[in-house]
């Protein structure tokens, strides 16, 4: 009697012990990778998710003084004022154009000087050509700033140039259209040469043998290229058209702020330089707080959505 | 044969000219700063000065270096990049590390993969985060400038790829051999990533010598800018008040020479860093990107 009723229990403590020495086992394994991420996550969770939660101040009317657990809850007053205010509605029309026009741009350049490389033989010439044009994506925007801002003034290199040839000065950073011109084509003059890579990449990838088989079908270099070089980098440029869609929102925050002055603030100013003006400078933490957070969202969205589009257009997934 | 024929040769001649004009001009800009830097300071003010310099000195570069707001400057500047890097090449290669095992064993893993990758899609911007580094009392020390970016979640998870890309069978002799997880890290996977881990110093390097919006935010006491910040200050907004420069100190910085020079030696570490860093960072990235 008494050991039939022992039997059931001792097997379960046994099989309890089984288990809690696999869950030690288990655990011996990986606490150290746990401790591993524990200071990156600490550093993640206070300097990236306690942010977030300071998002409510949108939804306050925000004083320093109060804190954030004393402003008043005024619901979405502020983002009912920045679709009714002007000027933030002119900023973030300036933020689409803008970043549109880089996206666009910042695909076809990088595409086309892929192709261009692709058709030097001398390796010695292409890796220079590749060294220096992979240098301005490395030099931050104060620097280039400074220096652009000199070579454009009104007597700056570049005017004289244009004077020399007798073409009037042009204000590159004073006039509202040229500036986003100017803004444009700086921005892909620094990052074209950095974006090829993902495209010298795909074209190394491609089998020499099709180029040989088209060769001996007669094809011109003309046809290899429509039919061979620009359909192998057509994936990739899918990826990144989409992907950098998620940047829609995005105008350059360093770039334009090193380069705007109070001329060209209704056509330059966009969503980021905005935000650090009201907010930072003129004190309106919550209506700032609100158009940053419009901002972010709706960059969440199209990065989901992107993210969803290139994995089925071009089956890529990053995760 | 399409290289003999005489529309490729015409196309291969204007294809080298039109890459050598394109390379020519991602140069220009530094050149013309260059030799505005060592002219002298009347014919560089009447901007007469090209890409050669006219009546070449090293006046300007002897009057910045001895200004004493950008030795100050410099040595913020160096120092935020030294500990910088230090602090997040640690931060990274410790997570990168235990986010590269494999999710069979390690069970938390993906849970620690998207609380990481959450923060690359959504963040609370820049008045939150104002917010917390003055709740914090962090204002105008050099951890504002440290702790916030230390973790690039896109350079983890290159490092992540980097180990994984190492050997399984390296990691279990060493296991077998009684190393723990420190140890195996520490004298099996860092030694076989040197490359990795340089390319990736590199770009963490670069990126704090960059910041300066972190500074110009955080930072309100003029002699704790680092050097990025500094000169956004000075030769950008041009906005003295914050420095309050005496008379002479005024004349010397607003001379042209001498904030040519002044951007000039802000990008001189880049520069030297640039061959290292441009030798591994094509590769890098095309390896970092590869999945499994």
């Amino acid at each position: 009697m008494e050991s039939a009723l022992n039997k059931p229990l001792q097997q379960g403590t046994k099989q309890t012990r089984k288990k809690e020495k696999r869950a030690r086992e288990l655990f011996s394994r990986t606490w150290p990778l746990h401790l591993m991420l524990l200071p990156a996550a600490i550093v993640t969770l206070i300097f990236a998710y306690v942010p977030m939660s300071g998002l409510i101040m949108a939804f306050q009317d925000f004083k320093p003084y109060d804190g954030m657990f004393h402003s008043k809850l005024v619901g979405l007053k502020h983002f009912q004022f920045m679709f009714d205010y002007p000027d933030s509605k002119q900023v973030i029309w300036n933020t689409l154009i803008i970043s549109g026009l880089k996206i666009v741009f910042g695909l076809v350049v990088p595409f086309s000087f892929a192709i261009l490389l692709n058709e030097v033989r001398k390796i010695f010439f292409k890796r220079v050509v590749q060294t220096l044009v992979y240098l301005p994506h490395f030099i931050s925007w104060v620097i280039l700033g400074a220096i652009l801002t000199d070579m454009l003034g009104s007597k700056g290199i570049v005017n004289q140039l244009l004077n020399s040839l007798g073409i009037q000065s042009v204000f590159w950073l004073g006039e509202g259209n040229w500036f986003r011109f100017t803004v444009v084509v700086s921005d892909i003059w620094q990052n074209f040469g950095f974006n090829t890579i993902v495209f010298l990449a795909a074209l190394s990838g491609v089998n020499p043998s099709l180029y040989e088989a088209a060769e001996v079908d007669g094809a011109t270099r003309w046809k290899q290229t429509l039919h061979i070089t620009i359909p192998s980098m057509i994936p990739i440029a899918v990826v990144v058209g989409t992907l950098s869609l998620g940047n829609i929102l995005n105008g350059g925050f360093d770039q334009i702020f090193n380069l705007y002055n109070a001329l060209v603030y209704d056509k330059g100013d966009i969503i980021d330089t905005f935000v650090y003006r009201t907010a930072i400078l003129n004190g309106q933490f919550s209506f700032g707080t609100a158009v940053g957070l419009f901002k972010s969202l709706i960059g969440l969205v199209m990065i989901v959505f992107s993210y969803r589009m290139a994995y089925k257009y071009a089956g890529y997934r990053i995760f | 044969m399409y290289h003999k024929t005489s529309g490729y040769k015409a196309f291969s001649i204007f294809n080298y000219i039109l890459l050598a004009v394109i390379c020519v001009s991602c140069v220009i800009p530094l050149l013309h700063i260059l030799a505005v830097s060592l002219s002298a300071s009347s014919p560089a003010n009447a901007n007469l000065v090209k890409l050669w310099p006219i009546g070449f000195n090293f006046d300007a570069y002897a009057k910045t270096l001895n200004n004493d707001n950008f030795h100050n400057a410099l040595f913020v500047g160096l120092k935020r990049t030294a500990l910088g890097t230090l602090v997040g090449m640690t931060l990274m290669i410790l997570a990168g590390y235990a986010l590269s095992k494999d999710g069979q064993i390690f069970k938390s893993r993906s849970y620690y993969t998207w609380f990481f990758l959450f923060t690359m899609l959504f963040s609370g911007g820049i008045v939150p985060s104002y917010m917390l580094i003055r709740n914090l009392d962090l204002m105008n020390t050099i951890w504002a400038l440290v702790l916030p970016g230390a973790i690039n979640v896109f350079n983890m998870v290159l490092l992540m790829n980097f180990f994984r890309a190492v050997p399984k069978e390296l990691e279990e002799a060493s296991l077998i051999d009684g190393a723990g997880q420190f140890r195996t890290l520490w004298s099996v996977f860092l030694p076989i990533s040197m490359p990795a881990l340089a390319t990736i110093s590199l770009f963490t390097m670069v990126t704090h010598w960059n910041s300066w919006f972190d500074g110009l935010l955080y930072i309100t006491d003029y002699r704790k800018y680092p050097l990025s910040t500094f000169l956004q200050t000075i030769i950008v907004q041009q906005d003295f008040n914050k420095i309050n420069p005496d008379v002479n100190e005024l004349k010397h910085i607003s001379q042209r020479t001498v904030k040519s020079a002044q951007i000039f030696i802000g990008t001189l570490p880049i520069l030297l860093v640039y061959p290292f860093l441009q030798r591994y960072f094509v590769k890098g990235i095309i390896l970092g990107a590869v999945k499994e």
